[in-house]
């Protein structure tokens, strides 16, 4: 060998043994440098969360009736993740036999319409919800629910027609109406959890997996945290292929907990009731201002306890049957929940909506005026009419009392008494040039929160609103230049129909265009006294501010929940009267007011719905208010409360009942108030109220709380709670003996995420009858 | 057999003896052998066995097929290969002179038939492989660096006594005899195979004392002639994708990239000790692919971690070692040389086999020696080791 040979096969040695140190040195980095975070890594690689929906809790009555419980059904999901993977040709054909299995008589389905439940909402040429699908895209999409044994069985045993296609059991909310109660507004609903949920759920305690149904509105919304309970999570090993290869871990589903309501089942259907009754009344009645029947479009009622604030019914008409959403809504129930058409009905009005008060608002004004000297005896005028500048005002029916004092005043309903009040007090605090104002009326509405929410434990509480100074000039601002222009060329689009209004608008448009046109006018002033003009609140707002008046003062927070129970039975959460806020008033303004009201029932304008109540028996306070809406019919109300004679700790309540295009309070909505206090205090006749004839046990709201039992049954207050029997719970394996379908923490449907799915996939042979 | 040269039985111990005391003849075939370099070869194939098993055997067993079958098919490679071997270090390697056309035509021929329409089969993208009957497939471009181990050695090492240096029609004639088992490899396309070959040639060149400048001049062609392959559109997009991946692996994890990311994974999450075999998730999640041939290298990783992968590497390291001692030590340039080969051969496939997997290397698919599942890998490993203890056993003791 030559001398250069030996130096290359040195040269060579060196090189290979450089390059196994290099193999041996890139090892060491992986491996011991770095290898945790690839550790970690290789974890997330290889195992997925199969997430198993714990069971919902249920939301009960104060009695222990269930609003909202689960049922078990037979669901058909479509996984998209194989479906995508297939030709067009075929996933249509897929589709096009499933449809075709699942179509019944009373409901046809098409393999189009399947193919838009899988789409991705945002997805090109996806539908709006909730027809395209929100979840997760790696969870299976439910597109049939309570689908009968056969057909699912059918789809099942020919899984090799049907890939992608799986049938489960799956628990749904069920309604079981007690006492034909709907509640709809009240319960909400749930739906599939959104991304946005999703992810701003996950630095929370209860972090939201993407398959689950999570609360969307109402107290299914309020409570979600307790209602959902924690789903169990089995963590599978998985291959790359999506196919389970083993099991890592293991945590059971923990059953929601149940929501014990204030709410009882009877007083919401008697409620429910006298809605539909005072919608009715109003129709048959003739609206002479319009010449055609009350429209009646919207009613509200509000029952409330008056010295604790629960929330013992309320309820909105138009409303929807709940069981809607079991499954979700079609595109076409969804249409008719929200469209205005169908007058909305998806919308809780008592507490979302907002309404001119009408004279129910004079408990205000009046206090106002008491605290700031004026005199209850009077004596003050009340003449049919009262003019401001150019236009004027009159009462509601042109009617004039006299000289009366002001709790006459309050009792016929004067308006031109507060209509002079307001004016004094405008011109007072310096008219159209207006300097150290006091607006008083403004400000008392202001202390007692008119414009405030109640604080009701309901998402989408809608707040009131009143009309203020600066909120005057604001809107000027915003609005002067079309007032300016409307001042010169009129509104030629109504007066080619209506030439009266038109000259009336063009006259209140010069009013705005002037310099002083951002000035609280005294039209507004005059408005205000009386809850007119853009004064809103809503009937919960009402009912709590009448409820305040009768318990001494003090705004309550309405509370619809009552308390939290596990579904072992044991209490969670009790939840305790929250006081909001007190009524601005002092303590002989409060007696006035509560020694005025009666009389509205028994000498005013609120007698004529009670004539054939005992109210020397049962006084009811009360007083009503027909609000004047631009272009409809008058919204009338009814706010109440009763019995005014109740002693500390008796029963008492406030009813609002409101009714929109329904002419006045009185007359529409006072009969049914009238009706509801019947039904609760056990009031027959004219005779004394017996509380055995109360829709409520004793003619009292129960005090203590149901009773959810070892096994799931739930019992009406005091009752006494069984022990589970010893010897079903000891070797036999089950934990779980002899639970009603209705509420039971059973069966549990499995939705593994993201992909693997035990039905479909490679796996079909080892796991066919699977899930059924 | 051809005159002049002794018979290797004769030669190696004559007849009529009992088996034991020939065993123990100080001339004897066992006496003889380079034991340190067969037990790090035993080492490595019992290894292999155990990350080929591991690797199938979850797979095997999902498709519904016998998951020990790769198993008893690895433990059939293995022994053709150990007899194939034994045959090869029986036969004196100086009488393989005679017999390197025929292995270097043979070879050849079934590079072409690979092409050959109806006769190969294409893995991977790879048109390599002649199916056989019972499962079994032969990969001729495996033998064929078996036949140029023995091809270029025997035209570079004749030469007159004089003469320190091929001269440049040795050089010229070593070349065209390599171009043509390169070309029909590079046309199944197999990048991999083609580059080892490539690897082989310059070692054995260097080694034959070819000047300096020819060396250089040859690389500098080599690397124009890459260019020129990737510029022509001769690789295949996934090749390019390949390089494209290793350059910047973020770039498609799912893609090109992904064996990449995975492999690494794999490895990394075994850390010191490993998951305990057949126990990884990587592996037994099959997110490696190709993992009991190409990949292999990550069962361990994952498995038997840094002890286990770092163990496979310091055999290898000790193979090679064995192997460069006995070019140093052979009697003959041609042992040297044939050594000399073997060596650049195996040095290479190590590197890019477990550096591909560790994300230094780009991934082109060549099999990690004794360790990775693949028949004729097997076979032409075992030829090349029984040509390395051939040149051992004859050198002057």
């Amino acid at each position: 060998m030559t001398e250069r040979s030996r130096l290359r096969l040195v040269v060579l040695q060196v090189l290979v043994l450089s390059l196994l140190l290099t193999l041996l040195g890139r090892l060491w980095f992986l491996q011991i440098l770095t290898g945790d975070q690839y550790q970690s890594e290789a974890t997330k690689n290889g195992v997925r969360n199969v997430v198993t929906t714990a069971v919902r809790g249920q939301i009960l009555d104060d009695e222990g009736r269930s609003f909202v419980r689960n049922r078990t059904t037979l669901v058909v999901t479509l996984d998209r993740n194989v479906l995508e993977r297939m030709k067009t040709a075929k996933e249509m054909g897929v589709l096009g036999a499933l449809a075709k299995r699942l179509s019944t008589k009373k409901s046809k389905v098409t393999g189009p319409e399947l193919l838009d439940r899988i789409q991705l909402c945002g997805e090109k040429n996806a539908k709006k919800p909730p027809i395209c699908w929100s979840g997760s895209p790696f969870q299976p999409i439910p597109v049939a629910k309570d689908v009968a044994p056969a057909v699912a069985l059918g789809i099942m045993e020919r899984q090799e027609d049907f890939p992608g296609v799986a049938a489960d059991f799956e628990a749904v909310r069920e309604y079981p109406y007690p006492s034909k109660a709907n509640a709809a507004h009240l319960l909400g609903y749930i739906g599939p959890a959104s991304a946005d949920e999703v992810s701003a759920s996950q630095s929370t305690d209860h972090p939201l997996y993407a398959s689950d149904q999570v609360g969307k509105a109402g107290l299914e919304a309020q409570y979600d945290d307790y209602l959902r309970g924690l789903p169990g999570v089995k963590k599978v090993a998985i291959d790359y292929g999506g196919r389970v290869t083993g099991t890592v871990s293991e945590t059971p589903a923990t059953p929601g907990d149940n929501l014990v309501t204030n709410i009882d089942a009877n007083v919401q259907r008697v409620l429910e009731q006298q809605l539909l009754d005072a919608i009715a009344r109003a129709r048959s009645q003739y609206d002479k201002n319009t010449h055609k029947n009350y429209v009646a479009d919207f009613a509200s009622g509000v029952v409330l306890d008056v010295s604790t604030g629960r929330v013992v019914a309320m309820a909105s008409v138009p409303t929807y049957d709940p069981s809607v959403w079991i499954g979700g809504a079609t595109a076409k129930e969804y249409a008719a929940l929200t469209s205005a058409a169908s007058g909305q009905p998806l919308s809780f009005r008592a507490m979302s909506g907002t309404y001119p008060p009408g004279s129910t608002f004079k408990v205000v004004s009046s206090s106002a005026m008491l605290d700031h000297g004026y005199s209850a005896a009077g004596p003050y005028d009340c003449p049919s009419s009262f003019k401001v500048g150019p236009q004027t005002f009159t009462n509601y029916e042109g009617e004039s009392g006299g000289r009366i004092s002001l709790k006459k005043a309050i009792e016929i309903s004067c308006d031109t008494v507060f209509y002079q009040q307001a004016f004094a007090q405008w011109i007072a605090d310096g008219g159209l040039k207006p300097s150290k104002a006091k607006d008083l009326f403004i400000n008392e509405a202001l202390a007692w929160g008119v414009d405030k929410k109640t604080g009701i434990d309901l998402p989408s509480e809608a707040r009131g609103s009143i009309l203020t100074r600066k909120d005057r000039y604001d809107t000027w601002v915003a609005n002067r230049a079309e007032y300016c222009y409307r001042a010169s060329h009129g509104y030629p689009e109504v007066a080619a129909t209506d030439p009266g209004r038109a000259t009336t608008l063009q006259a209140y448009a010069r009013d705005n265009c002037a310099p002083s046109g951002g000035a609280y006018q005294a039209g507004d002033a005059v408005n205000f006294i009386i809850g007119q003009g853009e004064t809103l609140l809503s009937p919960l707002k009402m009912a709590q501010i009448y409820a305040a008046i009768a318990n001494g003062g003090t705004l309550w927070q309405p509370q619809v929940a009552k308390a939290v129970i596990g579904p072992d039975g044991k209490l969670v959460k009790r939840f305790t009267p929250k006081a909001e806020g007190k009524l601005p008033i002092s303590a002989s303004t409060l007696a006035f007011l509560q020694d005025t009201l009666p009389g509205v029932t028994t000498d005013g304008t609120g007698r004529t719905p009670f004539k054939d109540f005992p109210t020397s028996l049962v006084p009811i306070a009360s007083k009503t208010g027909t609000a004047e809406v631009l272009g409809k019919q008058t919204t009338g109300w009814f706010a109440s409360y009763g019995p005014a004679n109740a002693p500390k700790g008796a029963p008492k309540y406030a009813i609002v009942m409101m009714v929109t295009q329904g002419g006045t309070g009185a007359l529409t909505s006072g009969a049914s108030v009238n009706q509801i206090y019947r039904a609760l205090l056990g009031v027959a006749g004219k005779s004394a109220p017996n509380p055995k004839l109360s829709i409520l046990p004793g003619g009292v709201l129960p005090v203590g709380l149901p009773v959810v039992t070892y096994d799931g049954r739930i019992l009406p207050p005091g009752s006494k709670a069984p022990k589970p029997p010893v010897s079903t719970i000891a070797p036999s394996g089950s934990s779980n003996p002899a639970t009603p379908s209705s509420s039971g923490d059973g069966s549990t449907p499995a939705v593994a995420e993201p992909v693997y799915r035990p039905a479909f996939g490679g796996s079909a042979r080892r796991s066919r009858a699977g899930p059924l | 057999m051809t005159a002049g040269y002794p018979s290797p039985v004769t030669g190696l111990g004559g007849r009529g003896r009992s088996l034991a005391s020939r065993a123990i003849d100080r001339e004897s075939v066992l006496r003889r052998l380079d034991w340190v370099l067969t037990i790090a070869v035993f080492a490595l194939l019992a290894i292999g066995t155990m990350l080929v098993w591991s690797a199938t055997k979850q797979k095997e067993l999902d498709l519904g097929h016998d998951p020990q079958g790769f198993l008893r098919k690895h433990l059939i490679n293995i022994s053709l290969g150990l007899v194939l071997g034994a045959m090869t270090a029986l036969f004196d390697y100086r009488s393989l002179r005679a017999y390197a056309p025929f292995v270097y035509i043979a070879s050849v021929l079934g590079l072409i038939a690979v092409l050959a329409p109806g006769v190969g089969s294409t893995i991977n993208g790879a048109h390599s492989w002649i199916q056989l009957p019972a499962g079994f497939s032969i990969q001729p471009s495996e033998f064929a660096k078996v036949a140029l181990c023995v091809a270029l050695p025997m035209l570079l090492a004749e030469r007159r006594d004089a003469e320190t240096a091929p001269r440049l029609k040795d050089v010229a004639t070593a070349l065209g005899v390599a171009l043509v088992p390169i070309t029909l490899i590079m046309l199944q396309p197999d990048l991999g195979t083609t580059i080892v070959i490539g690897v082989i040639i310059l070692g054995v060149l260097a080694v034959a004392s070819t000047p300096t400048r020819w060396i250089v001049g040859l690389l500098l062609l080599g690397s124009a002639g890459a260019a020129m392959a990737i510029k022509l559109g001769v690789l295949k997009d996934y090749q390019v994708n390949r390089f494209a991946a290793f350059a910047n692996p973020d770039l498609d994890p799912q893609g090109a990239g992904y064996n990449v990311k995975q492999a690494t994974i794999a490895i990394g999450s075994g850390r010191l000790s490993g998951t305990g075999l057949f126990k990884g998730s990587q592996t037994n999640g099959k997110f490696v692919p190709e993992q009991q041939t190409d990949f292999v290298f990550t069962v361990a990783g994952e498995e038997l971690g840094f002890i286990g992968a770092g163990l496979i590497i310091v055999l290898l390291g000790i193979v090679l070692w064995r192997a460069m001692r006995i070019a140093v030590r052979a009697e003959d340039l041609f042992g040297t040389l044939m050594a000399t080969g073997i060596v650049c051969w195996f040095t290479f496939q190590a590197f890019e086999n477990i550096g591909m997997t560790l994300g230094i290397m780009p991934v082109t698919g060549v099999p990690l020696p004794l360790v990775s599942y693949g028949g004729s890998s097997m076979f032409a490993t075992m030829m090349a080791l029984g040509l390395l203890q051939n040149v051992h056993m004859r050198r002057a003791a």
